[in-house]
């Protein structure tokens, strides 16, 4: 277990970024969860969910601007991403497990949670099992999709050939002995820029300040070399969408128009027949797979509108 | 004698049943269940070295805290002892059969044959979602880890998803059969893999034979 950052470097800044005002840690059956809050603690509870290879920095800008109307913002890192525990085992059960134990540990009352990306799924399987735990779900861009998605671990893509199968294999038989390459946090900002074409040098630097850390020979992403970027497993996308039209939990979806290396490739079109009951979709044009970076006032406010 | 493997954080007990020469067979045990302390009697006609590994929660292996155990993470866990054996039959037990598949089809140049035998764990969680349960169990040091238990018996086995296995272990392996079905029970997954090119249902004894003489 790590310390919590508790701030950015303090020479890298970004415009409206601000660190979480308060960090917890949760106990998840032994696996411990970096927990932060923006916004007052009498305040309402309000969850934000990060995506695949994300933590809960990611949120420094859109989390201020839900605390200032009043939300008490909690986010967490998933295991094995930021600051919490870089665990033996991942899974899809496991992180949605983890969740249920953040989300117990502030309050056994159903709560708002806007997630994103992988998160999103995630917070469908939660909505799923225990939907008297969630009041409203804000999906952004993690809606289910018949195409498989980039950025499930260890979950989808069933359509594997034996030699990303071996290469997954390789990964795993060399995951006790590998280590993040270390860098400046330009060289960082760099590296993360290829799977964020869109997101601006700036807010990466500023990214990598606040998700890296700082060894002898440079900095390196906290995130657990273990996790490798996509995957395979038996899960079908079939399942999800049949899981989204049997939802009771309020829904509102958003969906991006330009497709990146991370994105969810969720098809508008194609997902409207799956809502549930008073489900919406909203669909940003020119948008890539973080709405709520490229628009977080835009999406801020319909949000709260949402959740009103 | 015993080897500890390391797969990221869990240290994986791999245990030497017999020494010598000869093609080696590595024994993958059901769920719930540990690696045998000797040799057993069904596989003493074997000509060559055993092995018999424990998976992560179980035997002499780590118990990890807070779950998130896969079939996949546990064909790694196979993968892992077989970097330390070498090419190896694999025979598996339940749990340990779906095991022997998977690594078939992803290590099929190190996989000289899989045997797949009846017992717990053999079944999985169906070919679709059922009943989910997300709140944990209660975590334990010793071994076999309840979330193994959980998680493990509920693991979805699509047909489509585990025969692509089945199908990577006939083409790369150049064996035929490459997958030997041994046990008695029929899931619906083992009946779509028992349908695939390059496998084929037979008495254990045989699949020994057959195995043992394959080399390339």
């Amino acid at each position: 277990m790590t310390s919590p950052v508790a701030g950015p470097a303090d020479f890298v800044t970004f415009p409206g970024a601000v660190r979480p005002t308060r960090h917890h840690w949760v106990d998840s059956y032994g696996v411990h969860i970096a927990v932060c809050e923006w916004g007052a603690s009498e305040n309402p509870p309000l969850f934000l969910v990060h995506g695949g290879s994300d933590f809960a920095g990611t949120f420094d800008v859109f989390a201020p601007l839900l605390a200032a109307a009043g939300w008490r913002v909690i986010a967490w890192d998933h295991r094995g991403h930021g600051d919490s525990d870089h665990a033996a085992l991942y899974s899809w059960d496991a992180d949605v497990r983890d969740a249920l134990s953040v989300l117990d540990a502030i309050t056994p009352d159903p709560v708002p949670v806007i997630a994103h990306s992988k998160g999103g799924g995630m917070m469908l399987q939660l909505a799923e099992t225990l939907p008297l735990r969630m009041s409203k779900l804000v999906v952004i861009d993690g809606l289910p999709s018949p195409d498989p998605h980039p950025d499930v671990s260890d979950h989808e893509q069933r359509r594997f050939s034996s030699k990303n199968l071996a290469a997954w294999l390789d990964h795993r038989r060399n995951a006790a002995a590998n280590f993040r390459k270390p860098g400046t946090l330009e060289e960082l900002a760099k590296r993360r820029k290829r799977m964020n074409p869109r997101l601006s040098d700036e807010w990466l630097l500023y990214l990598a300040s606040i998700g890296a850390r700082k060894d002898a020979d440079g900095w390196r992403w906290k995130l657990d070399p273990a996790i490798r970027f996509g995957g395979f497993g038996p899960w079908r996308p079939d399942w999800s969408l049949e899981r989204l039209k049997t939802m009771t939990v309020p829904l509102l979806g958003l969906t991006a128009t330009v497709e990146e290396e991370m994105g969810w490739g969720t098809n508008h079109k194609a997902l409207e027949p799956y809502l549930p009951p008073g489900g919406r979709l909203v669909s940003f044009e020119n948008t890539g797979h973080f709405i709520h970076i490229e628009h977080p006032r835009r999406v801020a406010d319909m949000v709260l509108d949402f959740l009103a | 004698m015993t080897v500890f493997v390391a797969h990221n954080q869990v240290k994986l007990a791999l245990h030497t049943l017999r020494e010598g020469d000869g093609p080696s067979l590595l024994l993958l045990h059901a769920l719930g269940e540990h690696s045998p302390g000797a040799v057993p009697a069904e596989f003493e006609a074997w000509p060559g070295r055993i092995f018999a590994l424990d998976f992560t929660g179980h035997g002499a292996s780590t118990v990890p805290g807070g779950g998130g155990y896969t079939a996949e993470v546990l064909m790694g866990d196979a993968d892992s002892a077989l970097w330390m054996t070498g090419p190896a039959t694999v025979a598996g037990r339940g749990l340990g059969a779906y095991i022997a598949l998977l690594i078939a089809g992803g290590r099929p140049e190190l996989v000289r044959g899989a045997i797949l035998l009846d017992g717990p764990g053999l079944a999985g969680g169906g070919d679709r979602p059922g009943p989910l349960n997300i709140r944990g169990v209660p975590g334990r040091s010793t071994t076999p880890d309840p979330f193994a238990l959980v998680e493990l018996s509920s693991d979805l086995r699509p047909p489509d998803y585990v025969t692509r296995f089945a199908e990577l272990a006939a083409l790369n392996s150049g064996l035929d059969p490459a997958i030997a079905v041994c046990g008695k029970s029929r899931p619906d997954w083992l009946k779509a893999v028992a349908a695939t090119e390059g496998v084929r249902e037979m008495e254990l004894a045989e699949a020994l034979r057959a195995f043992a003489g394959a080399r390339l």
